[in-house]
């Protein structure tokens, strides 16, 4: 068995460009799947029945297939779906980097939303009640009293999952898009060098991903003590 | 290029001749459920273990099983999939030795059910471990006040209890699983969505391929879900827990 | 059970799917798209010229390991024989258009992809090692040939498989999505052999799953295995079976029906033949040491080939 690790320091350049892309796509996937996920939740629990229903519905066939399925989904029919949505004459020019941005986006939302949801149901009713005691809107008791609370119930929970979301990304190499992971499978494969870059890979991920979950963990502890 | 669908494709043969489409999906569920199910008992089997482990007095089994579910915990189930089938059978030779001997499918099959039934053991301990963190201590201290060794303590009393409070998150982990299946495809085992994309790449028909097999694990999904459903009616503790929802 | 699921769906689904899917679209995506500013496109104009002429970008399809025809080089770029083909129908088209300033998007694909990307706009034209055949003409066009390949297999020198036959009960790699695969079967069929298939992704990790002895040969296109033998840490280890599964043309895939670009191709590609400009560029990733490895692939003009330069044409194979 040989082993020749300097195949890693001659593709480091490389590497790091593949990690901007897997940073730049979980922060765009978690801002975006926050956005969407918020009004996905609020849609939930809205009492307009067609709403609660969609956004229900999307969640759940978000929640139930394999996210695999759903980048090849979204990589194939984005283009053609956007046509027929859009009016456009021909399918518009979608990569498969920005059609892993779409893709997270709309996945993510399906799972902040369910987050969401349990953070806002956290909040007691007596809450509620009181803030349309004081003449408060819907909106207003959501902006106001319900939501900033409940962000802060979930800020563990989101930054977890958003842990989980970093390494989800790495299966944007299904559809040959350049992430840290795609990175290295390229080098890996072009060298042969398969166990040095496969053993990096999974080292650097470990470092990344242990660190933030203590980091994750020594903030729950922080946000417990106040309350 | 509109949306055209033609949902008789299933019902035509492969260029090879001799297999329906539906017939080639249908192999592929097989290995979905198969490698499901396998990764499952092992995925149980370790996690029952080193959440246990985790919640005992020795120091050393804590840190242990912490080690085990940080270290399944914090590398992409894809990554860990590459090292399986990869680089673990270039570091032992006789599993090197089978590889190359072997069936493909049955070494995508090992390493891919060995890949998953860790990765899921890791969050199944977390859960466990919960579980049994969540008990009252009372009941260990009356366990060990009518006698009950450390081992009788968590076969009758502690782990009983444990596992039907946690049936709610080990019917998540359980559809985790399920889909993770699909990341098999990877290593080129033809499981159901590696045979869906084939479908689309023979037939051009990505439309019906894709929601054909949506429509199958929206399926599985739901079975996973009631025959929980039905495990936790079945064990619930009257009087306990009310249904855990 | 399953076997119903096509039937149900034949009866009822396909207008409910596609009312879902347009409510689905209009509510969320629409927000989505409004997010990423995608560019609308004018109405009137249709083709791939007037595509990229609204705008200024024509998307080009590479791969990354089909050496030497479309690859990846050591600074990660895609060069290669068909890429300097590509670039000349680019400079073509900016002529055309009057558009100097045409960007160029490059977009790997795989060969499991290619197609699928080119039909739904997500490339424009493909730069590799796609063969021509007629199969794939009733989904895609295709330029002027301007490769001429045998499928066959490479194993390790010290293999004692000699001939395709000798694959009898091995295990062998070859790549998803290649005419490769659906050749290797029918050849099982009417020889009487049976081979166990690997799919690599891409023809790097066919190759490796070789050169790692996982499996006993790689199927492909004789130029492709030549080009990952000089790529391999050691190009002795390896041999071609002289025999040949099939003769393939290669050349560039645009998308069909579309006159005007098809004219543009033949015309730019046909010139490089007539003129013998093809030769030097012929020569430069052929008979020249090539990145990565300054490795001469020494893979002379066949006489297949001589008569494609003769007569540019895009006849695919059966």
């Amino acid at each position: 068995m040989d082993f020749d690790w300097s195949v890693i320091g001659g593709a480091l350049p490389y590497l790091w460009k593949g990690m901007q892309y897997t940073l730049e796509l979980t922060a765009i996937a978690a801002l975006g799947g926050l956005f969407f996920g918020t009004l996905l939740a609020l849609a939930r629990l809205s009492p307009i029945k067609p709403l609660s229903m969609f956004a229900a519905g999307y969640v759940n066939l978000m929640r139930s297939i394999p996210l695999v399925l759903v980048i090849f989904w979204f990589f194939f029919l984005v283009p053609v779906i956007l046509q027929v949505a859009m009016g456009y004459e021909r399918p518009p020019q979608v990569g498969a980097e920005r059609t892993a941005i779409i893709t997270f986006i709309m996945f993510e939302a399906a799972y902040f939303c369910e987050i969401m949801r349990a953070g806002i149901q956290s909040i007691p009713r007596g809450q509620i009640h009181a803030a349309q005691a004081l003449g408060l809107n819907y909106s207003q008791t959501m902006r106001l009293v319900v939501l900033p609370q409940a962000f802060r119930n979930m800020i563990p929970v989101l930054l977890t999952q958003t842990i989980i979301l970093f390494q989800d990304t790495s299966l944007v190499y299904v559809i040959s898009a350049t992430d840290f992971v795609g990175a290295a499978a390229k080098i890996a494969q072009r060298d042969g060098r398969l166990i040095e870059m496969y053993v990096f890979v999974a080292i650097v991920y470990f470092i990344i991903c242990f660190t933030l979950s203590l980091a994750v963990r020594q903030l729950q502890r922080k946000i417990a003590v106040i309350r | 290029m509109g949306i055209s669908l033609d949902w008789s494709v299933f019902l035509q043969e492969l260029p090879e001749g001799g297999v329906f489409y539906w017939e080639m999906l249908l192999s592929g569920l097989w290995w979905t459920l198969g490698v499901a199910a396998c990764s499952w008992i092992i995925a149980m089997l370790f996690g029952s273990v080193i959440g246990t482990l985790r919640t005992t007095d020795s120091r050393v089994l804590v840190f242990l099983g912490n080690a085990w579910v940080e270290l399944f915990r914090n590398i992409p189930l894809l990554v860990q999939m590459f090292l399986w089938y990869f680089v673990v059978p270039e570091l032992v030779p006789p599993l090197k030795a089978w590889v190359v001997a072997a069936e493909p499918s049955h070494a995508q099959f090992l390493s891919a059910t060995l890949c998953l039934g860790l990765f899921t053991s890791a969050r199944i301990a977390e859960q466990v471990r919960a579980g049994i963190q969540s008990l009252p201590r009372g009941q260990r201290h009356a366990a060990q006040a009518i006698g009950l060794t450390t081992a009788q303590m968590y076969r009758f009393v502690l782990l009983p209890m444990a596992f039907r409070i946690i049936i709610p998150p080990l019917t998540s982990e359980t559809m985790n699983l399920i889909k993770n299946t699909s990341i098999a495809l990877t290593i080129g085992l033809a499981e159901l969505t590696f045979r869906t994309r084939e479908m689309g790449e023979y037939t051009f028909r990505f439309f019906e391929a894709f929601t054909a097999a949506t429509l199958v694990y929206i399926a599985i999904a739901m079975t996973a879900n009631r025959v929980m459903a039905l495990i936790e009616r079945r064990t619930a503790v009257p009087g306990y827990i009310a249904g855990g929802k | 059970m399953l076997e119903r699921i096509p039937n149900i769906d034949a009866n009822r689904s396909t207008t409910d799917t596609g009312f879902i899917l347009k409510r689905f679209v209009r509510t969320t995506l629409a927000a989505v798209v409004a997010v990423l500013a995608l560019p609308v496109y004018s109405q009137s104009l249709t083709g791939t010229l007037a595509k990229i002429r609204d705008t200024g970008t024509i998307t080009i399809g590479h791969r990354e390991a089909s050496i030497p025809f479309s690859y990846l080089d050591d600074k990660q770029q895609a060069v290669g024989y068909a890429m300097d083909i590509c670039a000349r129908v680019v400079d073509a088209i900016k002529a055309e258009l009057k558009l100097p300033n045409l960007k160029v998007v490059l977009q790997p694909v795989t060969s499991a992809n290619r197609i699928p990307l080119l039909q739904n706009g997500s490339i424009d034209l493909e730069c590799g090692s796609t063969t021509n055949s007629v199969e794939r003409q009733k989904q895609v066009a295709f330029g002027p040939t301007y490769f001429v390949i045998n499928v066959t297999a490479a194993v390790k020198a010290s293999s004692p498989i000699r001939t395709l036959a000798d694959l009898n009960g091995r295990t062998i790699s070859t790549t998803a999505g290649t005419t490769s695969v659906p050749l290797l079967k029918r050849y099982e069929r009417t020889s009487g052999i049976d081979v166990k298939e690997i799919y690599g992704k891409d023809h790097s990790e066919s190759f490796l799953l070789l050169a790692d002895d996982r499996v006993s040969a790689f199927v492909m296109d004789d130029v492709l295995l030549a080009g990952q033998i000089a790529n391999a840490r050691n190009p002795a280890d390896f041999r071609i079976i002289p025999e040949s599964l099939r003769t393939e043309p290669y050349s560039v895939m645009l998308r069909r029906e579309d006159a005007p670009f098809k004219a543009l191709v033949d015309r730019t590609i046909g010139g490089l033949m007539k003129s013998g400009e093809i030769e030097k560029l012929y020569a430069k990733w052929f008979l020249s040491p090539i990145p990565p490895r300054k490795v001469n692939l020494n893979f002379p003009v066949s006489p297949a080939l001589r008569e494609a330069f003769k007569n540019p044409n895009d006849q695919g194979v059966q």
